[in-house]
């Protein structure tokens, strides 16, 4: 992205546009992105240590999914919604970011 | 010679041992990094010749991990006071070249015997950190040292001024002091501060980042807002640091000492710093220079939340804060990070009396989902409170705009301000005059044969009848509309006969801000 930190741009405040300059804070801030029901994102940088279901699969909201390991603790991760098990993207022993998609409800 | 000369000259060595810290090659070493020893910073920042050294030969009591035979110079930390400008300060320096200037409890109680004298004494205490951390072979002690010190950093907090400054690592546990602190210097390359270092964070969480960018001078500078004052050199900082104290009280019973009152000396003229285009940015920091003695304006957080200017000057000789929107960044407007910086240097001038000064041009509120999720309400309520709950002199000038929660939040009179002014250019209104004009005159607008031309003309309307200061100055909301040149004398003049200003308030323990 075009760093504009050190030019006058148009900044929108209610009806009216200013120009002013950004702070790299406000440039790097993050973005919203509106959340998809079913899927199962890490809230947590950690290790897979066991997934407890497959493809097909109907769950119920509650239900054991996988145990995630992070921040030194075992933690169980469990379906947001009741469904099916579309897509496992995950496997034990697999690393994984904050924000990854480790499973789809649908 | 006699016993005494004896013994005078084995105090002379003890004490030459206990100077050297930890030697030679550990000296040479941190001179390598281009870090002062701990000795050479005191004696930076204090008067020439004032320190007096206390707990010299202080030793620490460890026995575990062969530490018994261990001797650590001063326990890694040299304690005393001094004077700056003539006026007495407490100073500790942890010394890195004596065992990485980890704290032990023998450490930690030299420099809170040096708190307590400095809260008893009523004087600043300037706290320089240089350490590893807790000196794991104490185990618990190490952590009862720093409980120790947070302790009294949070009793002397609003008593008497407290600096930190950052010459080295502080990491850890030891970070808290300092956040507990008025102001934290910190110096480009030298000074790192974190919870978590970058090892545990590549282990854990996965994350692979450098100690400067993870916390780094700049960083906590820039983004993070923990510091306060960022220089490139020690001796640069220094001289940040003396002039800091220059601004300060000795303790929240006194005033700072006043200066012989000078005029400012800006070239700029005060008439012409506002473009006449209103949505056209300006530094309101001419604006500052332009009212202040000698146009000397000290900022405080220069590089974090540059939406928000806050800092020191003097106006007829006497310290005053200044909290000023600056148009020039994000427009001026409020969000999580200017309100908190500009609520916490409030409530400083407030605890050290010193009379605030605020100056107004400000759109509103950041609109965004990170700024509502981040807790803008919790945050921007700081800066309402800070301002209604200050007693000392609180005086607004409205530059430019002023709008809704905005104009509410600026030490508006509904607030307690003392006195408010706006300049001829200044627009108070409960919005700007295109998003007023596009809900007032909704129907208007839509049912125009040409909407867009109708808009324009409803928006000059309302800029005719309501983008002024003189609407609220017919409620008395505003005590006087002046011209932009008259603003340093009006000024003096309200600072002057508010000296004496008594406000009383409920008996209370303590509030709940908005934390």
């Amino acid at each position: 992205m075009h760093n504009k930190q050190n030019e006058l741009v148009d900044f929108a405040v209610t009806a009216r546009k200013y120009k002013t300059l950004l702070t790299k804070k406000f440039i790097n801030r993050p973005t919203w992105v509106a959340p998809i029901e079913g899927e199962v994102k890490a809230t947590l940088p950690g290790t897979v240590i066991s997934v407890d279901t497959k493809v097909g699969d109907t769950v119920k909201k509650g239900q054991v999914l996988m145990i995630q390991e992070a921040m030194k603790m075992q933690n169980r991760i469990c379906a947001p919604v009741s469904g099916t098990i579309q897509e496992i993207c995950v496997e034990p022993g697999m690393r994984v970011t904050k924000d990854f998609v480790m499973i789809v409800i649908g | 010679m006699t016993s005494l000369k004896k013994n005078i000259l084995k105090l002379r060595e003890k004490r030459a041992l206990v100077e050297k810290g930890g030697g030679d090659a550990a000296i040479a070493k941190q001179e390598a990094k281009g870090k002062m020893t701990a000795r050479n910073r005191i004696l930076a920042i204090l008067d020439k010749g004032s320190f007096q050294e206390y707990d010299m030969f202080v030793e620490h009591g460890a026995r575990n991990f062969g530490m018994d035979k261990k001797v650590l110079p001063g326990d890694g930390v040299i304690t005393g006071t001094g004077t700056i400008d003539g006026k007495p300060v407490g100073i500790f320096a942890q010394d890195f070249t004596v065992e990485g200037g980890s704290l032990g409890l023998k450490h930690a109680r030299k420099i809170t015997k040096i708190m307590d004298h400095a809260l008893k004494m009523k004087m600043p205490i300037i706290g320089i950190n240089d350490s590893g951390g807790a000196r794991i072979q104490e185990g618990v002690d190490a952590l009862a040292g720093y409980g120790e010190i947070f302790y009294r950093n949070t009793i002397a907090s609003g008593v008497i001024p407290q600096i930190s400054v950052i010459l080295g690592p502080c990491a850890g546990g030891a970070v808290y002091s300092p956040a507990l602190t008025d102001f934290v210097f910190v110096v480009e390359k030298i000074s790192n501060m974190f919870i978590t270092g970058p090892s545990v964070i590549k282990t854990v969480i996965g994350e692979d980042i450098s100690m400067e960018d993870l916390g780094g001078a700049r960083v906590h500078a820039e983004i993070t807002g923990n510091a306060h004052f960022y220089s490139l050199s020690e001796t640069e900082c220094f001289e940040q640091i003396k002039k800091l104290i220059s601004f300060l009280p000795w303790s929240n019973t006194e005033k700072a000492t006043a200066q012989k009152p000078a005029k400012p000396k800006s070239k700029t003229s005060i008439d012409s710093i506002i473009p006449s285009d209103p949505k056209q940015p300006y530094d309101v920091r001419d604006v500052i220079r332009a009212i202040v003695d000698d146009s000397d304006f000290f900022e405080v957080q220069e590089l974090f939340a540059a939406n928000i200017v806050i800092g020191f000057g003097r106006m007829g000789g006497e310290t005053v804060g200044f909290v000023a929107n600056q148009p020039m960044v994000l427009a001026g407007v409020l969000d999580c990070d200017s309100s908190d910086k500009a609520a916490r240097f409030i409530r400083f001038c407030d605890s050290f009396n010193i009379p605030i000064v605020t100056l107004e041009d400000m759109p509103g509120y950041l609109p965004g989902v990170d700024q509502e999720h981040a807790g803008v309400i919790r945050h921007g309520a700081k800066v309402l409170y800070a301002y209604s709950e200050a007693t000392v002199p609180k005086i607004t000038v409205v530059l430019r705009k002023a709008y809704g929660g905005g104009y509410i939040a600026m030490n508006s009179r509904h607030l307690g301000a003392d006195f408010v002014f706006a300049w001829p250019s200044a627009e108070i209104a409960v919005m700007g005059p295109e998003g007023a004009a596009n809900i007032i005159f909704r129907k208007e607008i839509m049912e125009a044969e040409d909407p867009e031309a109708m808009r324009k003309i409803k928006v000059q309307e309302y800029v005719d009848k309501f983008a002024n200061p003189y609407v609220a100055a017919s409620n008395g909301f505003i005590d006087a509309v002046i011209e932009p040149k008259e603003t340093r004398e009006i000024l003096l003049h309200t600072l002057e006969i508010s000296k004496n200003k008594e406000e009383l308030r409920p008996g209370k323990k303590h509030g709940l801000p908005p934390f």
